[in-house]
């Protein structure tokens, strides 16, 4: 199978072949070409050649609806769900049985008689009449799955279904799969996750520049060969180069923060932190515990109801708190005037205009210095683009930025690159204090594998960083001091070195410690 | 204590003030619930009523009439769907070029076809749509308060005006109980599921927008062969916009539209009552502030008040696959 867009080979002469009654993983990194893959079996795209069989006979798969008919199903990485909807109405959108949806018309009656049959048959059970939108992500990701049964799909097909899941929602998705693959129904796994592709697959199919580059039996392979086939060489782990300077001054304090949304919830319930000079923190959770409020505020971008958060001036040693200004309420300018940079979670959304120029991007929060006006006039109101391109390139340059090229649009880098580009303008002033959100969301692992050494490499100049992140592993790839955020509330906290995974785990859920 | 015959009179024209509201706020209820944000609701009226008058005119036909109404309306329908659902283009921009256009057509085609300075020949009886009397309504009329109701508020109007409530019975049932108002809220809600679902967006969108452009017809039809006798320039006077207002008002719920509708039409037919007559305790009131009430009654409720109106959610957003 083969598909271009104009002269980048999405898929280069792509051979697979599931057998069935089998998880299949398929891994790469982002723009391996699986989501061009996943497309084209979905029927969304149209190969430019190349042929499918399903059950030894050749089918077309023009459209989605083409590919449903096939068999096949779709759960996708964002769900294909109206929020608005029942459970029922999500279930039978597309498939209705009539024109006619009265509480007693054949349709909505079969759709019923079909869940609770589902829901026998592979534990997957969902009320009908629940809201969509309501629901929690691993319920929604069940209705998505009972969409594509109720279709009588017989291939399955999962796109980085463990995203947005917590440890244990994922371990039950898991279940149901191997349910689903008992049923004699054939499942693919899309994936850059590879301990999960060892923990549920049967086989393994690594993509990498749109080719396939390997398949394995899952019990012939180990997660460190896969990455390797998956990047085309050795991924060197992060190695710390040095341990954190423990005499090192305090450089920001939290108390008693308290934040709240626009809807009054209190996101932030009286969360108590201190971090020192030198020193990475992590913040753990699952998605959505009130983390990204808590990095919101201090970086100015949002209200905070109570409590304090003291930056300190830098007075080294010592370990004294020298003098703190208290910056509750601080804009983010103000911030940044005091040495304290962040690197936003959404990069798109905040970090970035993404229909404006790489330059654009590469000094958007630090215009106002004076050495981006003509003139060096700090009051001047003409930026000096030439002087920013030529900055911006060398900046390029120095955090592997590709291509190195000023004037394109923001929007037009990958995620990986994007991202260098922020860390680049956050890092190059060597702040006293790094907020950092999500470094690694949407990167390729070579990228992600920079990014962790250019934290590493600040933290060991002296900066403070505060590190907010889902994925746990970067946690523990990078942070002297774990705490883990539950509800808006700080439930646990541990030095990294000793971190338990299980205990961390146990934190994310919520449960606090006896005593 | 106003009389009754005052209020059967006021109520009475309430409703007719309430029909063309009605239809352009179902219009407008189909398009959005697609995801097709339609500011030209007014444009769409004001071709259908001028393509309505002329054709009445010249064939002597009200059926007719609204037949070239419908028409007029659903072209600029269809030019509307086609920039913004095949070209995935601005919906405001879109929906404001096809009030500009109807605007000026209509003056330009009346000037030229009928010399009257915009306007078209006036309708006698046989061309317009004419009251329909109930069986029986002049017999119960001595009845106390259930004769007079009978009379002047249920019997005695056009058929357009007993349609435009059928349409809201329809709808209400289309949308909650049919495969089309099945699809036709989660396009709006969120197309990427229609798309995956194996539909499509694009059809569902147009089928959509080519009922707002038949409603839009009617209600047009309803101003220039129904309620008037003529088009004159202009003539929907932002009847477009209140419609818009109204169906914001009942939160896109064919219902809770028909309400705001009435409430709308009550609006204005208590306008023109109160005109020069003096209101205790407040004096006289001037006209411009009852006419300025279905906006701020509109303002109001996107502020958040009585609840969050909530449009669907894909309203006014291109769909392109892949990129949500």
């Amino acid at each position: 199978m083969c598909k271009a867009f104009g002269p980048v080979r999405a898929n280069d002469d792509i051979s697979l072949a599931l057998a069935k009654g089998k998880i299949h993983g398929i891994v790469g990194e982002n723009g391996a070409g699986k989501t061009t893959l996943m497309n084209v079996l979905y029927g969304c795209q149209r190969a430019d050649a190349g042929e499918i069989y399903i059950n030894g006979a050749r089918r077309s798969l023009r459209s989605s609806a083409a590919a449903i008919r096939a068999g096949i199903g779709m759960v996708h990485q964002h769900f294909m769900l109206v929020d608005n909807f029942s459970v029922l109405e999500n279930i039978m959108l597309g498939c209705e049985r009539g024109m006619f949806l009265g509480a007693n018309s054949p349709g909505p009656r079969r759709a019923r008689a079909e869940l609770q049959r589902l829901a026998a048959e592979y534990k997957l059970r969902a009320d009908p009449d629940a809201l969509t939108g309501d629901l929690p992500v691993g319920a929604q990701q069940r209705v998505e799955m009972l969409k594509t049964l109720v279709r009588g799909a017989e291939i399955l097909i999962l796109d980085e279904p463990t995203g947005a899941l917590t440890p244990q929602e994922a371990d039950d998705l898991f279940r149901i799969l191997r349910v689903i693959r008992g049923q004699g129904k054939t499942v693919v796994l899309i994936t850059h996750k590879l301990r999960e592709i060892m923990a549920v697959s049967d086989r393994v199919t690594v993509m990498r520049d749109g080719r396939v580059v390997a398949v394995r039996e899952t019990r012939d392979t180990n997660a460190g060969e896969l990455s390797e086939l998956m990047v085309g060489r050795a991924v060197a782990t992060e190695s710390r180069t040095a341990p954190p300077r423990r005499d090192s001054g305090t450089a920001l304090t939290v108390k008693n923060l308290r934040v709240r949304d626009r809807h009054r919830v209190v996101r932030v319930r009286d969360v108590n932190l201190s971090l020192r000079s030198g020193e990475i923190l992590g913040v753990a959770g699952v998605a959505g515990n009130g983390q990204s409020e808590l990095l919101e505020a201090l970086a100015g971008m949002c209200r905070v109801d109570g409590g304090e958060i003291v930056f300190h001036r830098g007075g080294g040693g010592g370990g004294g708190d020298g003098q703190g200004e208290a910056a509750a309420g601080s804009s983010p300018s103000q911030l940044r005037a005091k040495g304290v940079a962040h690197v936003p979670e959404d990069r798109r959304a905040t970090g970035m205009v993404a229909f404006e120029s790489a330059s654009h991007a590469a000094i958007l929060g630090y215009h106002r210095e004076a050495q981006y006006r003509r003139g060096r006039n700090p009051r001047g109101i003409f930026f000096d683009w030439p002087f920013i391109g030529a900055q911006t390139r060398r900046r390029m340059d120095e955090f592997d930025v590709r291509p190195p090229l000023p004037e394109i649009r923001a929007a037009q880098f990958s995620g990986g690159n994007q991202q260098k580009l922020i860390l680049a303008r956050e890092m190059v002033r060597e702040p006293r204090v790094l907020l950092i959100g999500q470094p690694t969301r949407g990167v390729d692992i070579g990228a992600i594998e920079f990014i962790h050494r250019k934290i590493l490499t600040l933290r060991d100049q002296g900066s403070a960083i505060l590190l907010v992140s889902v994925e746990l592993e970067e946690i523990l790839a990078l942070a002297d001091r774990i705490v883990v955020m539950f509800n808006g509330a700080v439930v646990g906290e541990t030095p990294a070195a000793a971190a338990d995974e299980k205990q961390l785990g146990r934190w994310m859920a919520g449960v606090r410690d006896e005593g | 204590m106003p009389s009754l015959e005052i209020v059967l009179s006021v109520l009475d024209s309430s409703v007719r003030l309430a029909v063309p509201l009605v239809f352009a706020a179902l219009a407008g209820l189909y398009s959005e619930r697609s995801g097709v944000v339609d500011i030209g609701l007014e444009g769409k009226m004001l071709a259908a009523a001028f393509a309505a008058a002329a054709a009445a005119g010249v064939t002597q036909s009200a059926w007719l009439g609204l037949c070239a109404g419908v028409a007029a309306s659903c072209a600029l329908a269809l030019v509307h769907g086609f920039a913004c659902i095949t070209h995935k283009g601005d919906h405001i921009v879109s929906g404001m070029a096809v009030n500009i256009l109807a605007f000026g057509l209509t003056v330009i085609l009346g000037v030229a076809w009928f010399a009257q300075g915009g306007r078209t020949p006036f309708l006698g009886s046989e061309a317009r749509f004419g009251a329909l009397v109930f069986p029986g309504a002049d017999a119960v009329a001595p009845l106390p308060l259930l004769g007079p109701v009978y009379r002047e508020l249920l019997s005695g109007h056009n058929i357009l005006v007993y349609l435009a409530f059928a349409c809201v019975g329809a709808t209400a049932w289309a949308l909650y109980r049919t495969r089309f108002g099945l699809r036709l809220r989660a396009v709006g809600e969120n197309p990427a599921a229609v798309d995956t679902a194996g539909i499509s967006v694009a059809f569902l969108r147009y089928r959509a927008v080519l009922i707002c452009g038949i409603l839009c017809g009617f209600a047009g039809a309803y101003l220039s062969t129904a309620q008037g006798a003529a088009f004159i320039s202009g003539m929907t006077a932002g009847k477009g916009f209140i419609a818009l207002a109204a169906m914001i008002f009942g939160k896109w719920r064919p219902w809770p539209v028909l309400s705001a509708c009435l409430l709308f039409g009550f609006f204005e037919a208590s306008a023109a009552h109160i005109q020069g007559v003096s209101l205790p305790l407040v004096g006289a009131v001037p006209v411009q502030a009852v006419q300025a009430l279905p906006y701020l009654f509109t303002v109001v409720i996107l502020a958040g008040f009585f609840g969050a109106a909530v449009a669907p959610r894909a309203a006014g957003k291109p769909y392109t696959r892949g990129e949500h």
